[in-house]
């Protein structure tokens, strides 16, 4: 089959790639800079095609518990919002997490805190890596840097969650999520059946079919020694995702005097400084994190040991550097941070400057 | 072979379609691309801008602080980007509505009379289409062949009679660079 | 009759419904919830549901309802029911979907996900339990308390100058387009219930034929909340309650 290349937004990749992957329900309310996901899914009408259900909620409230109803009956959902809209649905996420239900949250991170603006920013990393709702939980956090890449995690969180049964999280920008690049996108697929949902899903709720056991979805427990049991499920749940599903990709790594670690679009801004300092013959490497939960902690440690310096660039006052520190504790690299917030993007001549700024006299030696 | 290009006027005279349509054609060429829009309340009547940029290999950062071409099409976005062309680049500009008109010697600029030859033209919302056109004369990145079939594609069947409409502003527009 | 005799099968008017299980109630004496979850229950199993429902339990008296009822539950966050019934009804249009609510959870905190839920004419049923107080965190004002009632949050009575007036939340509902059959119901006498069953009939059938959004409020007592004793609290709502709250059919498009 010839392959499908299209052009098109990062928000308008997601909304088709949700259809093509069999996704069962969307359920969001608009906010820039995210809206066209609702638009496109709206506008391409799957409810006459794969039978996709997509409804514009209340708000950002009744949308993640329209996902944690559809959740609990076994069927594929998501919704999609930003930043405000996300910390609205932290109550949800938590909910979901502590009743182990497999979901898809799409945040196209605008700058905070408050409104802020509805320019790119990433100051939602500890939000999103750090558990945004109450109790102890984690969510599997992806973080595109592509068009090619919002397309592409769709099927990658749909699949994690549904593993783990646990929900996972698409942590873009205002910048992938308004660019067009190329995409190709994944082949259609057919949504699951009734019969393949009860086979992948044997806890969902979908009426006692054949005189079942009732299944009940709920993270309420009173009893304290119950409750402890199931946090240490939780636990173990997280434990295997970090042993499994760490990913990351890395370049010019292998000979790096530097490193830099950033993720998401504004990695992509590092990779074209690097590509000017190596011009100066300056070797910088790039590790970019595509999970930042679970965190390349382990490769990062590796690296720390390698290079003279390191510098953490974030559209954020300094937050993934916390754990880029945790992962070289022990080593005595320089760590530092360049970030610009409000929504304002540098460019690369910005952060090698930066990068000058604190390893100029001794890479150029 | 790689080309990073701004496009900034004001929200409505088709700054982002423009690119849009670039982006496309290059899109049939088989040229990698981004197409980075300002985004936000500034679309609707404020100034509006979007950055392209066409490689025949992976683009690495899709937003830039300095451009190889620079396509202007008002006053704000003038004095804006005419520093942030790169040396030995060049700067396309409408000069209707422009009272300073670019100054530097060490870019190539054009001035292109876009906006009174839509006066001429049957469908006056042509504007980009001439824009576009004088840019391709200037820097014949891609094959207008490209763009006219990157039009059929993107628009939607009902409009596909604007398609004549739209390559007669495409031809008058490169007729305008001398 | 000896006992003996009484206990005959052939001598048996009533018995639990199957659906309902062995655990112990945690209602307190005289409260409205064991009833009502009797009668979903006989429903769910002569309507022949048990493979098609889907409850959707609120938080507040009734936050362990899906202990009690054999089917499958989902438990919802605080007022967010009808949201989660929205989606596991359009999900599952099959099913027959019915979310099961107090006045905190449906008439303060879930107002917005009500209006909304039942404006869009979801194929589902809302089962509402009014008794004008917070019952599970200890007697607080409800958006339903009548005024000059004292609870532990309004101790001098409920005055419409601090707290509002008394929410008439189900002739809202009975406003809004998308519903087609709005009722309000009692379970304090043998005809009441017999009514009440037929109305949460009436619902239950709508959702599973996709009619529209059913709503059944049943005026309840807490006797525990109101401290008095389950047949004081019985004619107290029967001379305040039905006052504010008049049981009756307040719409019904399928006839």
């Amino acid at each position: 089959m010839e392959e499908d290349v299209r052009l098109m937004k990062g928000n308008e990749a997601i909304a088709h790639a949700a259809i093509r992957y069999g996704v069962d329900g969307y359920f969001g309310y608009p906010i820039t800079p995210q809206s066209e996901i609702l638009e496109t899914l709206e506008a391409e009408m799957p409810w006459e095609t794969t039978g996709m259900v997509v409804l514009q909620a209340e708000s950002e409230v009744a949308a993640i518990n329209m996902v944690y109803g559809g959740a609990s009956t076994g069927k594929a959902v998501m919704t999609s919002s930003s930043s405000p809209g996300i910390s609205l649905k932290q109550e949800g996420i938590s909910y979901l997490a502590a009743t182990e239900l497999p979901a898809l949250i799409v945040n196209v991170m605008r700058g905070g805190p408050g409104l802020g603006t509805i320019h790119p920013s990433q100051s939602d990393y500890f939000q999103a890596v750090k558990g945004g709702g109450h109790g102890d939980y984690r969510l599997i956090v992806l973080a595109p840097s592509s068009v090619q890449e919002m397309a592409d995690f769709v099927a990658l969180g749909f699949d994690l969650a549904f593993k783990y049964r646990t929900p996972s999280m698409i942590l873009a920008d205002g910048i992938v999520g308004q660019m067009m690049e190329k995409v190709v996108l994944p082949p259609a697929r057919p949504r699951r059946t009734a019969e393949q949902i009860a086979e992948q899903c044997p806890w969902a709720a979908t009426g006692r079919r054949g005189g079942r056991k009732p299944n009940v979805l709920t993270s309420l427990e009173l009893d304290s020694a119950v409750m402890e049991k199931n946090n240490e499920r939780f636990q173990r749940t997280y434990s295997e995702i970090e042993r499994n599903e760490v990913r990351y990709q890395e370049y010019f790594t292998d000979d790096a005097d530097y490193l830099m670690v950033a993720f998401g679009s504004i990695a992509r801004i590092c990779l074209k400084s690097i590509e000017m300092a190596r011009a100066q013959g300056i070797k910088i490497g790039l590790l970019r994190p595509i999970t930042l939960w679970p965190f390349p902690s382990a490769e990062i440690a590796r690296l720390s040991r390698k290079v003279k310096g390191m510098l953490v660039v974030e559209l954020n006052a300094g937050q993934m550097i916390e754990d880029v520190k945790l992962a070289a504790a022990g080593t005595d690299v320089p760590i530092y941070h360049f970030g610009r917030m409000g929504g304002i993007v540098p460019n690369p001549d910005e952060v090698l400057a930066a990068f000058m700024k604190h390893f100029g006299n001794e890479s150029q030696k | 072979m790689k080309e990073e290009i701004i496009i900034a006027g004001f929200g409505g005279q088709g700054v982002l379609s423009m690119g849009k349509i670039l982006a496309y054609a290059a899109l049939m060429d088989d040229l990698e691309v981004t197409w980075m829009p300002s985004y936000g309340p500034e679309q609707r009547g404020g100034t509006a801008n979007v950055t392209v940029i066409l490689a025949d290999s992976p683009i690495s950062s899709p937003v830039l602080d300095s451009y190889d071409t620079a396509v202007i099409l008002n006053q704000q976005s003038l004095d804006k980007f005419e520093g942030k062309v790169k040396p030995g680049g060049t700067l396309i500009y409408d000069p209707y509505g422009i009272h300073r008109p670019p100054t530097r010697t060490d870019i190539n600029v054009y001035r292109v009379d876009a906006m009174e030859a839509t006066f001429g033209l049957s469908n006056s919302k042509g504007f980009n289409m001439i824009v576009l056109g004088a840019l391709l004369k200037i820097k014949p990145m891609v094959p207008v062949e490209s763009v006219l079939k990157g039009l059929k594609k993107t628009l939607p069947e009902r409009h596909h009679h604007l398609l004549p409409v739209n390559e007669e502003a495409l031809r008058l527009g490169m007729s305008l660079v001398k | 009759m000896t006992r003996q005799d009484i206990i005959k099968p052939e001598n048996l008017v009533y018995e639990k419904p199957r659906l309902l299980n062995e655990n112990h109630m945690h209602y307190c004496p005289g409260c409205s919830h064991g009833v009502v979850h009797r009668i979903i229950a006989e429903l769910i199993e002569e309507m022949g549901l048990e493979e098609k429902a889907i409850g959707v339990a609120p938080v507040g008296c009734a936050v362990f309802a899906y202990k009690y009822i054999d089917i499958d539950w989902i438990e919802a966050a605080h007022g967010r029911a009808p949201a989660i019934a929205t989606a596991a009804k359009r999900l599952n249009p099959e099913n027959l979907v019915f979310t099961y609510q107090g006045d905190g959870d449906l008439a303060a905190i879930g107002t917005c996900e009500t209006i909304h839920a039942a404006n869009r004419g979801e194929n589902i049923a809302i089962i509402f339990i009014n008794n004008g107080i917070y019952g599970m965190t200890g007697g607080q004002m409800a958006p339903t308390t009548l005024e000059g009632m004292k609870t532990s949050t309004t101790p001098y009575g409920r005055r419409v100058d601090l707290n509002g007036y008394p929410l008439r939340i189900t002739d809202i509902a009975a406003q809004l387009d998308g519903t087609c059959y709005v009722t309000r119901q009692a379970v304090h006498t043998p005809a009441a219930v017999r009514k009440a069953k037929a109305a949460i009939r009436q619902a239950f059938k709508n959702s599973m034929e996709g009619r529209g959004t059913s709503f059944v409020e049943i005026v309840s007592t807490c006797s525990s909340g109101w401290k008095m004793t389950p047949e004081a609290a019985n004619k107290w709502m029967e001379e305040h309650m039905f006052e504010k709250y008049p049981l009756g059919e307040l719409k019904n498009t399928v006839k």
